[in-house]
C-alpha cells in the first residue's frame, strides 16, 4: 500500500519536474521570492493619476505587463519560425523599424512635422502589417523555396533594415502630431491599465484559438520534426515554414505599432535594438529546442515576460551600468542550462532511476 | 507552385528594393556642381569633402546640410562630396580627389587609424587637410586644422547651469548614452565629479539606456516604482529625455519651468527645442554639427597667405535655458 502510494507521489513529481513550464515557473517563482525579500514595494500597485488627469495603476508589476508586451508578441511568431524551420529570425528588429517608418510615412504623409494625421491609424496600421508581411515573405522564401539556412537568410534584412526604414522617410524623423497614437502604448483615458497590454493579450488569444482550432501547430511540429516524412504525408513543408515567418511579420507589426506608439515617432538605428535576441531567448527560456520541432507556446510567452521581470528586477536593483549585462548573462546561462531538453532529459533519467530503486527496496 | 512563383516575385522585388537602397549607402561621389566643372573656373577652390553617411543621425544629416550650404559656386567653392562608413572607401575617395587635383581636403574620418599615408600623398600633391568633426590619430603636421567638438565641455557647461538653479538638494536620474561613446564619456564626467564634490548632490539612478528613448522610458518608470524622490533628470540625449518625460506624464509627476522635476536633454533636435519653448522641458545643451563657416575661415585665411595659429579648433557651443529660448534659437539652432 504505501509502496504503491511512493510510486504515484514520485510519478507526480516527475510530471512537474518534466513538464516544460516547470523551469519557467520555477524562474519567475525565484525572481518573485527575491524581490520579495529585497523589496517587497515592489508588488505594489497604486492608483494614480497621470498627467492629462486620468486614473493609472502603477508599479513594477504593471511596468513589466506593459514593457513585456513587444516582446510577448515576437515571441510568438518567433516559437512558429524556431519550430518549423529550425533556425531562428535575427532580422525582427530592423523589420520593426522598416514597419515603423512605414506606419509613420502614412500617418505623416511627406512632411514629417504635419499639424494634423494625414491617413486614419486603421490605414497605417494596416500598411504596416502588409510591410512586415511583406519582410516575412522575403526571408520566408529565402529559406522555404531556397533552402537557406534561417539565420543567414534574416541576415540580410537585419544588416540593411534599418537604412530601408531611414530611406522610407528620406531619413527624416516624423513625429505623429495626434497625442491619441500615444494611447497604443499607455493608457486611453478612463482605462487605468496601458493598452499595450491589451494588445499582447489579444495577441496570445488569437494564437491559442488558431492552436486549437487549426492544424496549424501539428503541421509546423511535423515540419519541424521530420520534413521529409511530413511531406510524405500530404504536409507541404515549404508552405509551412514560408507561413511561419509570415505570421512573424505581423507580429513584428504588432510590435512595431507600440513601440512607435511609446514615443509618437521613430528613430531607425535604435528602435528596437538587440530585440531578436530577446525574442530568441524567450524560445530558448521556454524549453523549446532552437533545432525545431516540438513547441509550447505558452512557455515561450512565459520566457517573454521572465526576460523583462529580470531586466525590471536589475533597473530596481540600480545594478551599474556596466555590469548589467553581466548579471543578465549569469542569469539566462542559468536558465537556459537548466531548460535544455538535453538536461531535462538527464533529470527525468535521473528521477526514474531514483524512484525505480525506491521501488526495489519496498 | 502558384506560392513559389510568388514567394520568387517577393524576393525578387525586395532584392530590387535592396539594390536601389544600396547606392546611396555606397561611397557615392557626386558634384555638386557640375556646370563649373566644364568652365573650368580659376576662381574657383575645389575641395573635397569625405563625410560620413547623412543617414548615421540627426546630427549628421544637419552636418551635411551646413556643409553643402557653405561650399557651393556662390561661396566660391567648386566642391565634391564623398559619403561612407568605412575608413577604406574614404581613404580611396581621397586618393580619388587627390588625382583629382583639388585643392582642400575636408576629412571626417569613420576610423582614427590608417590615414598615414594617404595624407602623406596629400602633402606631396600640395593638398591641404582639414579634420573636422572627428580628430584622427595621424602626425599633426599632416593637416593643417582639425575642428571639434568638446564633449566634455558640453558636460560642464550643463552641470554648470544646473548647479545655478540654486535647489537645495539635487536627486539626479542620470540616463547615460552608449557606454564608452565619446558622447557619453564627456557627459557623464562632468556630472560625477560634481557630485563627488558636492554633498547635496545624489545620484538616485544611473544607467545607460543606449541612446534609446524606451530603456530611458523604463529607467525612469522604476525609480518612480520604488518611489525614490528626485527632482533633476539628466538625459545624454534628446530621445532619452523625451522617453524619461513619457515615464513622468503616465505618473503625473511635473516637469519643466518652475514644476516638480527639471529635465535635461543635449543635441538640440528642432522638436526638443520646442518642447523648451513650450517650457515642458528645462535644458538643452548643443552638439554643434555646423563647422562649415569655421572651415570656410581656415581657406580663407590659408588663402591669403596667413597661417593658422591653432591647430585645434574647438566649437562654441550653448546651452539653452527654457525660460530665455526663443522661437529665433530653434530656428537657428534646431538640427
Amino acid at each position: 500500500m504505501s509502496a504503491k502510494k511512493k510510486i504515484k507521489t514520485g510519478g507526480i513529481w516527475k510530471k512537474i519536474v518534466g513538464n516544460q513550464m516547470f523551469i519557467p515557473v520555477l524562474a519567475i517563482l525565484i525572481l518573485v521570492i527575491v524581490n520579495l525579500i529585497k523589496d517587497p514595494s515592489f508588488f505594489v500597485v497604486t492608483m494614480g493619476l497621470n498627467n492629462d488627469g486620468f486614473p493609472v495603476l502603477s508599479g513594477s508589476l504593471i511596468s513589466i505587463l506593459d514593457n513585456g508586451s513587444e516582446l510577448a508578441i515576437l515571441a510568438i511568431g518567433m516559437t512558429l519560425v524556431t519550430a518549423a524551420s529550425g533556425g531562428q529570425d535575427i532580422s525582427v528588429g530592423a523589420t520593426i523599424a522598416v514597419a515603423g517608418s512605414a506606419m509613420l510615412r502614412v500617418l505623416c504623409g511627406d512632411n514629417p512635422r504635419p499639424t494634423a494625421t494625414q491617413a486614419p491609424v486603421i490605414l497605417a496600421f494596416l500598411v504596416a502589417c502588409l510591410v512586415g508581411m511583406l519582410c516575412g515573405a522575403f526571408n520566408g522564401a529565402l529559406v522555404s523555396a531556397f533552402k537557406i539556412q534561417p539565420m543567414v537568410a534574416t541576415l540580410i534584412l537585419f544588416t540593411a533594415g534599418r537604412s530601408i526604414a531611414a530611406w522610407i522617410n528620406n531619413n527624416e524623423l516624423p513625429i505623429v502630431p495626434d497625442p491619441k497614437f500615444a494611447w497604443f502604448a499607455g493608457c486611453i483615458p478612463g482605462i487605468p491599465i496601458p493598452t499595450s497590454v491589451f494588445i499582447a493579450a489579444a495577441c496570445i488569444v488569437a494564437i491559442m484559438l488558431v492552436l486549437k482550432f487549426t492544424n496549424l501547430g501539428l503541421y509546423t511540429q511535423a515540419v519541424g520534426i521530420n520534413e521529409n516524412s511530413s511531406r510524405l504525408n500530404g504536409i507541404n513543408p515549404t508552405f509551412i515554414k514560408f507561413l511561419s515567418f509570415v505570421i512573424l511579420g505581423l507580429c513584428v507589426a504588432v510590435a512595431a505599432l507600440i513601440k512607435v506608439s511609446r514615443i509618437s515617432t521613430i528613430n531607425y538605428s535604435v528602435i528596437a535594438k538587440d530585440i531578436e535576441m530577446d525574442a530568441i531567448l524567450a524560445v530558448a527560456l521556454g524549453g523549446n529546442a532552437l533545432s525545431g520541432g516540438k513547441f509550447n507556446m505558452w512557455a515561450s510567452i512565459l520566457g517573454a515576460y521572465i526576460i523583462q521581470f529580470l531586466t525590471t528586477t536589475l533597473y530596481r536593483f540600480k545594478v551599474d551600468s556596466e555590469a548589467r549585462p553581466a548579471y543578465k548573462a549569469v542569469v539566462v546561462i542559468l536558465l537556459v542550462v537548466s531548460s535544455a531538453p538535453v538536461v531535462r532529459n538527464y533529470f527525468s533519467q535521473l528521477t526514474k532511476r531514483f524512484t525505480s530503486a525506491k521501488k526495489e527496496v519496498a | 507552385m502558384k506560392k513559389k512563383v510568388l514567394a520568387m516575385l517577393l524576393a525578387s522585388a525586395m532584392v530590387l528594393g535592396l539594390a536601389a537602397c544600396g547606392e546611396g549607402g555606397a561611397a557615392s561621389t557626386d558634384t555638386a556642381s557640375a556646370p563649373a566643372q566644364t568652365e573650368a573656373s580659376g576662381d574657383l577652390i575645389k575641395v573635397g569633402i569625405i563625410n560620413n553617411d547623412p543617414n548615421e543621425s540627426g546630427y549628421r544629416t544637419a552636418n551635411d546640410k551646413d556643409l553643402k550650404a557653405m561650399f557651393n559656386e556662390a561661396n566660391g567653392y567648386d566642391a565634391k562630396f564623398a559619403y561612407s562608413m568605412k575608413n577604406d572607401e574614404q581613404i580611396s575617395a581621397a586618393q580619388g580627389f587627390i588625382t583629382d587635383g583639388v585643392d582642400y581636403l575636408l576629412l571626417s574620418a569613420a576610423d582614427t587609424a590608417g590615414w598615414d599615408s594617404v595624407l602623406q600623398d596629400a602633402q606631396k600633391n600640395g593638398v591641404k587637410v582639414i579634420l573636422f568633426d572627428r580628430t584622427i590619430d595621424a602626425d599633426p603636421s599632416l593637416y593643417e586644422a582639425s575642428i571639434v567638438s568638446d564633449m566634455a565641455k558640453e558636460g560642464q557647461t550643463a552641470v554648470d547651469w544646473l548647479a545655478g538653479q540654486g535647489l537645495s538638494e539635487y536627486n539626479v536620474i542620470h540616463i547615460q548614452g552608449h557606454m564608452g561613446s565619446a558622447a557619453q564619456q564627456g557627459r557623464s564626467g562632468a556630472l560625477d565629479a560634481k557630485v563627488a564634490a558636492e554633498a547635496n548632490w545624489n545620484i538616485v539612478a544611473q544607467q545607460t539606456a543606449d541612446w534609446n528613448a524606451e530603456n530611458a522610458q523604463q529607467i525612469v518608470q522604476s525609480v518612480i516604482d520604488a518611489k525614490t524622490p528626485f527632482n533633476v533628470i539628466y538625459a545624454e540625449n534628446d530621445d532619452m529625455a523625451k522617453g524619461a518625460v513619457a515615464a513622468l506624464d503616465a505618473a503625473g509627476i511635473s516637469h519643466g519651468v518652475g514644476k516638480d522635476v527639471i529635465v535635461m536633454g543635449f543635441d538640440c533636435n528642432k522638436w526638443a527645442l520646442e518642447e523648451l519653448l513650450k517650457q515642458n522641458w528645462n535644458y538643452d545643451g548643443q552638439c554643434n554639427p555646423f563647422q562649415a563657416s569655421y572651415i570656410s575661415d581656415i581657406i580663407k585665411t590659408l588663402e591669403s597667405g596667413g597661417s593658422v595659429s591653432e591647430k585645434t579648433i574647438i566649437m562654441d557651443e550653448k546651452g539653452f535655458d527654457a525660460s530665455t529660448i526663443t522661437q529665433a534659437d530653434v530656428d537657428n539652432y534646431g538640427i
